[in-house]
C-alpha cells in the first residue's frame, strides 16, 4: 500500500509530468511564465485547487451518477477557483493583479478535469491525495523552471534578483507572448531527448545481459 | 467605428490564442488537417458568438442586481456547458450533415479555456450588448484564422524533415511561437 501511494505521487514528477508530457494545461504554462515569481503563484493557486477539488470529488464519487459527473465536478471546481481567487485578490494583491483572468481560467484547467476523470472518480482518498500532489509539485515545478528560463533570458534576473551584469543584452522577445511557445517547444524536445536516452540505456542493458 | 476596432483588435492584434495563450489544447489537437481546422473554428466561433450573448444579460441583469459578482465563475462555466449541450442537441435535429461534419468537435468546445476567457474579458472590459457580441464572433474569427493557418503548416510540415526529438508538439509551439512573432507585425494597425 504505502509502496503503491509512493508510486502514485513519484510518477508525477517525471513520467507523467503535466505539461511537457501529459500536454495539458499549456495555457497557464505559456501565460503566466514571464517571471519566476508568477510562475510559482500560479503553480500554488493550481496545485490548491487540484488537491482539493479532486479529494473532495473522491469523496462523493459514489454518491454522483455518472451521467451528471461532468457538470458536477465542474461546479465543486469553480467554487474552489473563486476561493483561491479571493483569497489571493486579498493577501496578495499585486500577484492577483498581474496573473489577472488567468486565476480564474483555472477552473478550465484540462489537468484537474483530467485527474478527476482518471483517477480520481475511481480511487479513494489517499491514492488521491497522492496523485494530486505528485502531478501538482510537477507542475509548479514545472511553471518555476519556465518562469525561470524567460525571466533570465528576458530581463537577467531571478525572481527579481539581478542576476547578469550591465553587459547582458536582454532578450525582450522571452517576455513577450512568442518567448513562451519557443522555451515551450524547446523544453519539449529537451524532455523527449533525455526521455529517448533513458530508454536507450535501458534496452542496452538489457541486450548485454 | 468602435465596433469596428473591437474586431479588428480581437481577431488580429490581439489574438487570443497567440497573445493570451487561451484555447492552446484544440490548437494543438486538431490542427492537423485543414478540414478538422476549418470546422473546429467554425464550431467555435458559433459557440463564442452565442456565449457572448447568453453571459452578458446574465451577468447585468441577474449577477450585478442581486450583488452576487463573485459567483460569476461558476455561473459562467454552467451556461457554458448547458449552452454547448443545447447546441449539440439542436444541430443533431436541425442538420445531420453539419451535425457529423462538427459532432466531435462540439463537446471539446466546452473545456475551451477561450470560450470562460471570452465571458471574463468581455466583463472586466465592460463592454455594451452589441460590443460583446462583435467581440465574441470576432475572437471565434481570430481563433479560426490562427488554427486554419497552423493546419496548412502542419500538413506541409509532414513532408520536412525534422530532428527526430523535435516532432510532434514540440515542432508545433516553436511554428507557433514564430507564428506570435509575425501576428506582432499588426500591432501597429490601432493604438491600444
Amino acid at each position: 500500500m504505502a509502496n503503491n501511494l509512493g508510486y502514485e505521487f513519484k510518477k508525477g514528477l517525471w513520467q507523467e509530468l503535466p505539461p511537457f508530457r501529459l500536454v495539458l494545461g499549456l495555457c497557464p504554462t505559456l501565460a503566466v511564465t514571464n517571471s519566476a515569481v508568477n510562475g510559482l503563484a500560479m503553480g500554488m493557486a493550481t496545485i490548491f485547487v487540484l488537491f482539493t477539488s479532486n479529494i473532495l470529488i473522491s469523496l462523493v464519487r459514489r454518491t454522483i451518477s455518472s451521467q451528471v459527473r461532468i457538470p458536477a465536478y465542474v461546479v465543486i471546481i469553480a467554487t474552489l477557483v473563486t476561493v483561491a481567487d479571493l483569497f489571493l485578490a486579498a493577501v496578495f494583491p499585486d500577484i492577483s493583479k498581474s496573473l489577472g483572468p488567468y486565476i480564474p481560467l483555472i477552473v478550465v484547467n484540462c489537468i484537474i478535469l483530467g485527474r478527476a476523470e482518471a483517477f480520481a472518480q475511481k480511487n479513494s482518498i489517499l491514492p488521491t491525495a497522492a496523485d494530486t500532489l505528485g502531478i501538482g509539485i510537477g507542475f509548479i515545478l514545472s511553471l518555476t523552471l519556465m518562469g525561470t528560463i524567460r525571466e533570465v533570458l528576458g530581463f537577467g534576473s531571478i525572481f527579481g534578483v539581478k542576476l547578469l551584469g550591465d553587459w547582458f543584452e536582454p532578450w525582450i522577445v522571452m517576455i513577450l507572448p512568442a518567448g513562451a511557445f519557443l522555451v515551450f517547444g524547446g523544453l519539449v524536445a529537451l524532455v523527449n531527448w533525455i526521455s529517448s536516452r533513458k530508454t536507450e540505456k535501458a534496452a542496452e542493458a538489457a541486450m548485454s545481459r | 467605428m468602435e465596433l469596428i476596432l473591437i474586431f479588428i483588435s480581437a481577431s488580429l492584434i490581439n489574438n487570443f490564442v497567440l497573445t493570451y495563450f487561451l484555447g492552446i489544447c484544440p490548437f494543438v489537437g486538431v490542427s492537423n488537417k485543414t478540414e478538422n481546422a476549418l470546422n473546429m473554428g467554425f464550431a467555435t466561433t458559433f459557440v463564442m458568438t452565442l456565449t457572448a450573448a447568453a453571459t452578458w444579460p446574465i451577468y447585468n441583469f441577474v449577477l450585478v442586481p442581486f450583488k452576487v459578482p463573485f459567483l460569476q465563475y461558476v455561473a459562467f462555466i454552467i451556461i457554458i456547458a448547458a449552452l454547448v449541450q443545447f447546441v449539440e442537441m439542436y444541430i443533431r435535429k436541425a442538420s445531420p450533415s453539419l451535425y457529423r461534419a462538427l459532432g466531435i468537435f462540439l463537446p471539446l468546445i466546452t473545456t475551451n479555456c477561450a470560450v470562460l476567457g471570452l465571458a471574463l474579458f468581455m466583463v472586466m472590459r465592460e463592454y455594451s450588448f452589441l460590443e460583446s457580441i462583435v467581440f465574441g464572433f470576432a475572437t471565434g474569427a481570430g481563433f479560426t484564422l490562427a488554427i486554419v493557418m497552423m493546419s496548412g503548416i502542419r500538413e506541409e510540415l509532414e513532408f520536412a524533415d525534422v530532428p527526430k526529438h523535435f516532432q510532434g508538439i514540440s515542432i508545433t509551439l516553436i511554428i507557433a511561437g514564430m507564428m506570435a512573432l509575425a501576428f506582432m507585425g499588426f500591432a501597429g494597425l490601432i493604438r491600444g
